[in-house]
């Protein structure tokens, strides 16, 4: 639709039937895949098969150092980065190329983000967080191939991201300001008394911040996910008539991939915003 | 059919394990350890190769932009320069030439002054000569008239009274006499 859109008239035709060839594969596979499929007539739904750590080269168990699926994505993670981040940059253009120009996007986006968000004198940060918002965003997109294993729906994975921030932001918020740093949970703006009890509640919500951190960003990943594969098992289940689930899949696959990228903005957004309260803690 | 999905599904959810793969502890360890290095990794390419290089690219296009501006605006200022020069050329040139055209109508001045001043004389010389010529003819013309009138005298005496001797020098005197009078 877009390329029709797009196409001038000139060329309108070949774009047209290029979308009608890729339409007709798409439709040959889906039929097939719907006539040949395992669980023909059954809901065979397993939602959350999706998220199992298998080890990658056979076997039972699972020890701190076993390469396992997550292993592989976490290497595809790096390799995604390094395409674009270093391959994307070497020809160092003043001018430049277009891969050069998405690094040089994602650089100045995470960097004025920082910059506005968290203050000029956050910048030395900047190398960290520009790591945990390429990491979350290329992990958040390689989940979306599939049958792919996405590394940031777990909870072990977002925990220690969140936990990394957390614990710096703390330690940066006592050696930048001492024990002026627990001002950020004495509010002088408000009237004495009720001081004590905001008091509380700050410290509570600043204790929660890495479970909220954390959790938003694996629980997005993987409900969208389990909800793909719900989808895709109706599919399965319905026959023929199971083009109605598949044009389901594509709309939540398109509101996947916002949700990944809102994701690693947000995760980001927000690791910024605890900065700034770590480096200037005075309301 | 239903009812026999919904079974179906409940029974495979128990065989494929206990909830979320998600909060299986003993995973743990293992995806902790493969993160831990991932992020070094991704935290290495990007700070030793990857920042400063797009660091380093875009303070070489905020240079050139700075260089091409500081450029633009050098090369607008001799522009102005070379207007004003041309301008001065211009005024220069033309004063010089009026100057020129001054000299050289004071000089022609002259020597038409010269020249009228020469063709003057000559008229005034040329006039004194021809003025001199008309009081000879003048003068001729009137003495061949008193010649002409004495021989007419002396033919009228002869005819009048014949055997008279005509006394030339006498006609001449009265002719000469009777033309001043």
């Amino acid at each position: 639709m877009a390329s029709e859109s797009t196409n001038t008239t000139g060329i309108q035709s070949k774009g047209n039937g290029r979308v009608i060839a890729y339409g007709l594969i798409a439709l040959a596979v889906v039929l097939f895949g719907l006539a040949y499929a395992d669980g023909y007539g059954k809901l065979a739904i397993a939602p959350m098969d999706q998220f199992k750590v298998t080890p990658l080269f056979g076997g039972d168990t699972i020890a701190w150092y076993t390469p396992t699926n997550v292993t592989f994505w976490l290497g595809m993670s790096i390799l995604s980065i390094f395409a674009l981040m270093v391959m994307g940059t070497r020809g160092r253009a003043v001018i430049p190329s277009r891969g050069q120009s998405m690094a040089e996007l994602a650089y100045g986006f995470v960097r004025k983000m920082v910059e506005d968000v968290a203050g000029k004198d956050a910048l030395p940060y900047f190398p960290f967080i520009f790591t945990a918002f390429l990491f979350i965003l290329s992990a958040n997109f390689l989940g979306l191939i599939p049958s792919s294993f996405t590394t940031t729906s777990h909870i072990a994975v977002t925990a220690i991201l969140a936990m990394g921030v957390f614990l710096t932001v703390t330690v940066v918020g006592f050696v930048k300001s001492g024990f002026g740093f627990l001002s950020l949970f004495w509010v002088a703006s408000a009237p004495l008394a009720l001081r004590p009890v905001l008091a509380i509640i700050e410290l509570i919500s600043y204790f929660v911040r890495p479970v909220s951190h954390s959790i938003r960003l694996a629980g997005n990943l993987m409900a969208g996910h389990a909800v793909l594969k719900v989808f895709a098992g109706f599919a399965g289940a319905m026959g023929l008539a199971g083009i109605a689930p598949i044009l389901g899949v594509v709309a939540i696959y398109g509101l996947e991939m916002l949700v990944s990228a809102i994701q690693a903005y947000v995760f980001t957004i927000l690791t910024c915003v605890y900065l700034k309260d770590a480096l200037h803690p005075h309301h | 059919m239903a009812e026999n999905a919904t079974n179906d599904s409940v029974s495979v959810a128990h065989a494929s394990g206990p909830g979320m793969p998600q909060l299986d502890f003993a995973t743990f360890p293992n995806q902790i350890f493969w993160l831990v290095i991932a992020l070094v990794a991704i935290y290495f390419i990007l700070n030793r190769i990857a920042l400063p290089r797009i660091a380093a690219v875009l303070a070489e296009r905020q240079g050139a932009l700075t260089n091409d501006l500081a450029a633009a605006e050098e090369l607008k200022q001799r522009a102005v320069e070379a207007e004003a020069a041309y301008n001065k050329a211009l005024a220069d040139a033309r004063s010089e030439a009026s100057k020129i055209a001054d000299e050289t109508r004071a000089a022609m001045q002259v020597d038409l002054d010269k020249a009228i001043e020469r063709a003057d004389a000559d008229i005034a010389a040329k006039a004194a000569e021809s003025e001199a010529r008309i009081t000879e003819i003048k003068a001729s013309a009137v003495r061949s008239i008193q010649e002409v009138a004495a021989d007419v005298a002396g033919d009228i005496v002869a005819a009048v009274a014949p055997g008279q001797k005509v006394d030339a020098k006498a006609l001449a005197a009265a002719v000469a006499t009777r033309v001043k009078g």
